[in-house]
């Protein structure tokens, strides 16, 4: 079963007389466990995108399932249930809480999105802690860390739930060249490691040069699908 | 629920010094009302005991129209027997009546033998007045107060004593008319100076019961005032209105009402000034409410903008609205709950205090009556529950907005 399909779909902005045509019919295919990306110049809708699979956006028109489930319809509440339980979200900004420690961002999603147990939470964290090697600094504020571990903790945030879709709208913006290839790599590790399937918009070549399935968007409309090292689909 | 207070807490302890100068706010105005209450409370029962318990008492009787020409001391408006007996059996099925004093009121004048002046008496039976009236011999400022009067004594006036120059074991002359306007006049022996004190009645003589019905050559039982003292004057309202029940609805012949029945309330002009207090009392608890509700919620509305992003991040994530909505209440919640704790705690405090350094005040022309402020445990548990539920409440307005928000509008916020 595909991960995410996506039939003629559209999105319309519309702020009072003016309407935005963000999205202007789009089909697509994703399988679990791909590492995929959308690129395309700026403007181009590759956002948008991400927010309907991400579910925090409805679609205007069309159909869109994600994980098996068609999201087309959600209300509010059901959509945030729905990110909470099959969605990881990787930002920009890495976006960490900063009042609470490396270990209790990455705990967040068990305790407050989740109610995992006290025991399988603790385990559950410093196993992810410890798989994108920031295991020994769980005590640390975010504050007190570097862009880079702070993504990684970030990636750790979005796996713990043990989500099979990972959403990241330009996650190596915000770092250096070194750091962001240590990123993507690390993602990638923990696709081959749970079989989790990314999705990413980015204008970055490190992250186009890596990903296995390249989407072009341009002004709202695929322009290319293209795939690196052969990709089960076509 | 731990857990949206452990980050509820972590985020207040993120801005300390704001936290602090709110939760301060609070604690000040809780201060401020607690010590308000009680000290005003504690002034107001002592005020109010001073004046029934030294000349008052706590429900009066009278003929009706009695009060009305109260100036004159009219003997024509006086119950008679008839009519005492009725008061006394209704009184008698009252529990909760303490003592009453049987009075006759009258003017006269006041001879010291070269001067004459006039004087206003209170006629009583020494042992009645005194149950009826227990601080009556702290008002004893000359003389032996023990057993107030015997037949043949009278207790002047403060300033009487002082305008005729008479003082303690002096002989004076009284000379009265009765009411069919016949003269006589009686030696008494000045037993003692009676303090002036401020209300109805406050500046009048004393003697005994038995001295005025042979001045005035009553014969039988006539009497002016039946003054009432309660065992407890919370119970005030139900025995007034029980008295009211029993005894206002009796008509004479002519159709008209016989008595009159007063509490304290109606014939004290300190009255007024207890209600002022309440008033007061009232007006502050509103200025802390007022205070509650504006500094928590300027500081939630501040939360919440700064805070944007990370509602942004949180929703994003899968927190339902629900819980946002937790997060940001308990805050407030837990900001009410600070300053209120410290605000008991402080108040409490100082009033033990007061207490043991016995702060002293003047009231009329009493002095140096202690003050001994209490507070009852319903005050403060009200207080505090006013005080949080307003912080609550407050914070509601803010969490709410920050629920609904568009992750999508707050993650790109700035
Ligand atoms: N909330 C909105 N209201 C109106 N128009 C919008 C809104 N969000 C996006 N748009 C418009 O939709 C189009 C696509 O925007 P989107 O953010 O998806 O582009 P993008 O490819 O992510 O660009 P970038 O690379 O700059 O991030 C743009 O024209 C944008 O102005
Ligand atoms: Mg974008």
């Amino acid at each position: 079963m595909s991960l995410i399909v996506a039939e003629k779909l559209v999105k319309t902005y519309s702020s009072g007389d003016l309407e935005v045509k963000a999205i202007r019919g789009v089909d697509f295919v994703i399988e679990p466990a791909s590492f995929v990306s959308f690129i395309g110049p700026s403007g181009s809708g590759k956002s948008t995108l991400l927010n309907m699979i991400g579910c925090l956006d409805p679609p205007t028109e069309g159909q869109l399932k994600v994980v098996g489930q068609d999201v087309t319809g959600l209300s509010r509440q059901d959509a945030a249930r729905f990110r909470g339980e099959h969605i990881g979200f990787v930002f920009q900004d890495f976006n960490l809480i900063p009042v609470l420690t490396v270990f209790e961002n990455v705990e967040y999603p068990l305790q407050m999105v989740q109610s995992w147990p006290k025991d399988e939470r603790m385990k559950r964290v410093q196993e992810m802690l410890d798989a994108v090697g920031m295991g020994d600094q769980g005590h640390k504020y975010p504050s007190q860390i570097s862009g880079g571990q702070k993504q990684r903790v970030a990636v750790a945030r979005a796996l713990v739930t043990n989500a099979k879709l990972v959403l990241a709208d330009e996650p190596t913006a915000n770092l250096d060249r070194e750091t962001a290839t240590m990123v993507i790599e690390l993602m990638k590790k923990m696709r081959d490691e749970f079989k989790t399937t990314f999705v990413f918009s980015t204008h970055d070549p490190r992250i186009v040069d890596n990903v296995e399935i390249t989407f072009e968007l341009e002004d709202g409309i695929l322009k290319r699908h293209e795939m690196a090292k052969g990709g089960a689909h076509g | 629920m731990g857990n949206i207070f452990k980050l509820a807490a972590r985020n207040l302890m993120r801005y300390k010094r704001r936290t602090m100068l709110t939760s301060m706010l609070i604690t000040l105005g809780v201060v401020a009302v607690l010590l308000f209450v009680s000290i005003s409370g504690s002034f107001k029962s002592l005020m109010i005991g001073q004046i029934t318990d030294s000349m008052l008492g706590h429900i009066q009787i009278h003929k009706k129209g009695y009060l009305a020409s109260i100036d004159s001391l009219p003997l024509n408006r006086n119950l008679t027997e008839q009519q005492v007996k009725k008061v006394i059996e209704a009184l008698a099925g009252e529990p909760d009546v303490e003592a009453y004093s049987m009075r006759i009121r009258l003017g006269a004048m006041f001879s010291n033998f070269t001067e004459t002046t006039n004087v206003r008496l209170n006629a009583v039976v020494p042992k009645d007045e005194e149950a009826t009236a227990p601080l009556l011999p702290n008002r004893i400022i000359e003389g032996e107060k023990d057993g107030l009067l015997n037949p043949g004594e009278i207790l002047i006036p403060e300033l009487i004593a002082k305008g005729m120059k008479v003082k303690v074991g002096d002989g004076i002359v009284l000379v009265a008319n009765n009411k069919d306007g016949s003269v006589n006049g009686q030696t008494f022996m000045v037993r003692g100076i009676l303090e002036g004190i401020s209300g109805p009645g406050g500046r009048d003589g004393m003697i005994h019961i038995e001295d005025a019905k042979s001045l005035l050559r009553i014969n039988g039982v006539e009497v002016s005032e039946i003054a009432i003292r309660l065992n407890d004057i919370d119970r005030l309202d139900s025995v007034f209105a029980s008295l009211q029940n029993k005894l206002g609805g009796l008509k004479n012949q002519q159709g008209q009402p016989v008595f009159e029945i007063h509490t304290w309330e109606s014939i004290s002009p300190f009255f007024n000034i207890a209600e002022m207090i309440d008033l007061m009392t009232f007006f502050i608890k509103i200025m802390l409410v007022a205070i509650v509700l504006v500094s928590i919620m300027n500081v939630m509305i501040m939360a919440v903008f700064e805070r944007i992003n990370e509602i942004g991040t949180i929703s994003a994530i899968g927190t339902l609205p629900g819980k946002i909505l937790g997060l940001f209440v308990v805050e407030g919640f837990l900001m009410g709950v600070l300053g209120t704790a410290l605000g008991t705690v402080i108040s409490l405090v100082t009033i033990a205090i007061m207490n043991v350094t016995q702060i002293s005040f003047d009231f009329g022309r009493q002095t140096g009556l202690l003050l001994s402020p209490t507070i009852g445990v319903a005050d403060v548990v009200t207080i505090v529950a006013i005080v949080i539920a307003i912080a609550v409440l407050a914070s509601l307005q803010p969490a709410w907005k920050a629920s609904k928000m568009d992750p999508i509008t707050a993650l790109k916020h700035v």
